[in-house]
């Protein structure tokens, strides 16, 4: 047997414990959530696997992907859209006519003070105009029932159909960075990630007429085929199954919507991972790593780099945005408050290191045991402190060790970091 | 017209706040630039740090409150103060030698250390939540105010309040004094010539017998300082929260990078451009623009650029462009 399949046994068998010891129920959660953020992973390794490309701005992809389920599945709020839609819609226009304008004036004009001049002129104006019909159109909707949605909406599709959308969103918004900050020294890379994550995070927050701010969406539909709960206890067929196998209804029927969505994930996440690999092992990917290696010898052979990085700067952002898209829709709401970087960009990178960056089981197997690692000391931190701590007498110390278990997990977490960047730095699985 | 009423209301909201913030950025991001030109990459772990040299500032200075030791009209932090630093600085040094160093003698590129910083910033956020807790933390007392509004208005009879809080003034003296010596060791001390050679040129300072392993405690050591100084002043002025300074890292950053990485001029003048800007597009004009235009032009709107809530936006905006156009910084850093 060989090594690799132990490591995946070896994870496997941290489910099953935790299944029979805890609870199938728990243990599937935990599954579920290793599965996601596994495609995430995927979507980092791309980036920084194969191409070396420092992206800290995971959280922004998988909100954007988030952002395309509200937009994608509720539906859409007609007097809203008679009151300001045209306005919204024209004032984004006009911003980003401003923007590709200042970009075309840019190259065109000789350098020199009139370009300045003009620019400046081009970007104040621009502003001004946006600001002049924008703002009465989100003033318009955003006084549209507020308590239920004061939003424009969505487009009253399906929820599957977010999940490559959401896609499309984040590679869309991968485009716009990339070409302006893929060019950057990597340590620049990331810091500027780092911010565009923080300000998409900021416009989920306060653009209300977009996706209802920090009032959040509540997804009335789940992604076809998976089922309610409650609709289930009601099914004869259920019903009959769990009286012949012998489970209570009310749990069997949260088991059996984890498994559908347990079986939705894992196809996904198959078919990236076969892409990825038969991408990898292609021309493409061994140009890719030519390219991670060495720049000069890469761009001396004709390979056009900054293209290159690109291409996979948004791929993998996609790749980041379904599994945000897919995170959303399992969890029915979309609150941008949620969108920690330590959860959703520093964890993944955790994830993508200690599986081995470079190899795509890696990942996988990066994420499946740093996915459980966090979630089970949530579950199980308070507990054990309660253990530690029995023999303390009660009062405010005990309290509050009790209380703080749950950010241990941090800190386990960033030792774990640097021990294997330590000590085995190209991680579990190394890159072959 | 009523240039002066305007004038008070500008200075009020934004001037001072601004050179209070500025303050805070700059002194945050020399400390950035400094390991940036002495140890070679960006540490992602300072906001954290920041973290933890408060934390330890507050414990103290909570110990001091309770047994009623005091600083009279200033704030008891002040006096705390160095025992935050000197736990920051073991806290960095220890760090250094446990984590850093291997990769030091390694030769490791930049992005591996930008990568170590990372799994330090989740060790040292940990450890900030594990004793503090996520919560908001006041620990501000002494004098609240310089200038009250309300005696501005007695002394001066105009209508608009000029407020110097306590704070912002203790956090524009203390900057000031800090890059004054911070200044004076760099450019008279033997030690700061040193570390001024190494940052210049490693292998030229190797040659004429400068000690590498002691220019890079020191450099650890004055980045502690100035990292839990700038972290008490910003919790002074507003308030201590883990999470706050670990977003205070991209402001900083931006400030560093602004005014060129590795630079320590730069670093302050970054930190002020970063600080006014921040202010300034987030500031809505209607109060000032009344004052100044006559009656009847007055503005229906609030002039405020953008919402407070992207003031992240204005700092990354001003890093991409500078970026973007001038890649070493306005004052020429060391960008390879």
């Amino acid at each position: 047997m060989s090594k690799n399949l132990k490591l995946f046994l070896g994870v496997g068998l941290l489910f099953l414990a935790t299944g029979l010891l805890l609870s199938w129920n728990q243990a599937l959660f935990i599954l579920n959530f290793g599965l996601v953020s596994a495609i995430m992973a995927l979507g980092v390794n791309m980036q920084w696997g194969y191409a070396g490309l420092f992206n800290t701005g995971v959280m922004g992809f998988a909100a954007l992907g988030g952002l395309a389920v509200a937009l994608v599945a509720t539906p859409p709020v007609g007097e809203a859209w008679r009151v300001g839609g045209f306005g919204i819609l024209l004032g984004l226009a006009i911003g980003v006519a401003t923007v590709a304008a200042g970009v075309a004036l840019w190259r065109r004009m000789p350098k020199g003070r009139n370009r300045a001049l003009a620019m400046l002129a081009l970007l104040v104006g621009g502003f001004m105009l946006f600001r002049w019909v924008f703002d009465p159109a989100v003033t318009a909707v955003e006084a549209i029932n507020p308590s239920v949605t004061g939003n424009l909406g969505g487009l009253g599709l399906p929820v599957l159909l977010a999940w490559p959308l959401g896609g499309v969103l984040a590679a869309g918004a991968a485009w716009a960075i990339g070409k302006t900050a893929l060019g950057l020294r990597s340590d620049y890379l990331a810091i500027a990630t780092l911010g565009i994550a923080e300000i998409i995070i900021a416009v989920m927050k306060n653009e209300d007429w977009l996706a209802r701010g920090v009032k959040m969406v509540n997804l009335k539909e789940r992604p076809w085929p998976v089922p309610f709960e409650v609709n289930l206890q009601q099914n004869e067929t259920f019903l009959g199954l769990a009286s012949t196998l012998g489970f209570d209804p009310v749990t069997g029927s949260s088991i059996f919507v984890k498994l559908v969505y347990m079986a939705m994930i894992l196809v996904v996440l198959g078919l990236v991972i076969w892409l990825s690999e038969r991408a990898l092992n292609s021309p493409w990917g061994r140009m890719m790593r030519a390219i991670r290696d060495n720049e000069d010898a890469a761009r001396a052979m004709g390979k056009d780099v900054t293209a290159r990085h690109l291409q996979v700067f948004i791929l993998g952002s996609a790749v980041i945005g379904v599994a945000g898209a897919i995170l959303t829709s399992m969890d029915g709401i979309l609150n941008p408050g949620t969108y920690q970087p330590l959860r959703f960009t520093f964890l993944i990178w955790v994830m993508v290191i200690v599986g081995g960056s470079g190899n795509n089981w890696g990942a996988v197997l990066g994420a499946m045991l740093i996915g459980w690692l966090w979630l089970i000391v949530e579950a199980l931190g308070p507990q054990l402190m309660g253990w530690i701590t029995a023999g303390m007498a009660e009062g405010p110390l005990k309290a509050h060790l009790v209380d703080s278990a749950q950010h241990m997990r941090l800190l386990t977490l960033g030792v774990i970091l640097l021990l294997v960047l330590r000590f085995s730095p190209r991680g579990l699985i190394p890159e072959k | 017209m009523d240039i002066l009423n305007a004038l008070a209301a500008f200075l009020n909201f934004v001037f001072i706040p601004g050179l209070a913030y500025g303050a805070q950025l700059a002194l945050g991001a020399l400390g950035v630039t400094l390991i940036y030109g002495i140890l070679r990459f960006s540490n992602f772990a300072h906001g954290d740090t920041m973290a933890f040299g408060t934390m330890v500032t507050i414990f103290v200075t909570w110990f001091f409150q309770s047994i009623g030791l005091t600083a009279g009209v200033l704030p008891t932090a002040l006096l705390a103060l160095p025992f935050g630093i000197a736990a920051t600085a073991l806290l960095v040094l220890a760090t250094d030698k446990v984590v850093y160093q291997f990769y030091r003698r390694q030769k490791a590129t930049p992005t591996i250390l930008v990568i170590v910083s990372m799994g330090v910033m989740f060790v040292m956020n940990g450890i900030v939540r594990l004793f503090i807790g996520v919560d908001d933390q006041n620990f501000a007392d002494g004098g609240r105010f310089l200038i009250s509004a309300g005696d501005f208005k007695a002394a001066t009879g105009l209508a608009e309040g000029l407020a110097i809080k306590g704070s912002q003034a203790v956090t524009v003296i203390t900057a000031g004094l800090t890059v004054a010596v911070l200044f004076w060791f760099l450019q008279k001390t033997r030690t700061g010539k040193s570390m001024r050679a190494f940052a210049d040129n490693e292998d030229l300072a190797l040659l004429s017998g400068i000690n590498p392993d002691r220019v890079v405690q020191v450099t650890w050591v004055i980045a502690a300082a100035l990292a839990t100084i700038a972290g008490v002043l910003y919790g002074l002025d507003k308030s201590f929260r883990p999470f706050t300074y670990f977003q205070l890292l991209l402001p900083i950053f931006a400030a560093a990078i602004v005014g060129g990485l590795g630079n320590p001029l730069g670093a302050i003048a970054g930190g002020f451009i970063i600080a006014f800007s921040e202010v300034m597009v987030t500031y809505a004009w209607k109060k000032v623009v009344t004052y100044v235009l006559p009656a009847d032009m007055a503005p229906d709107g609030l002039l405020q650029l953008m919402g407070t809530d992207y003031k992240y936006a204005v700092s990354f905006g001003i890093l991409i462009l500078v970026l973007l156009f001038m890649p070493t910084g306005i004052f020429k850093g060391k960008a390879y």
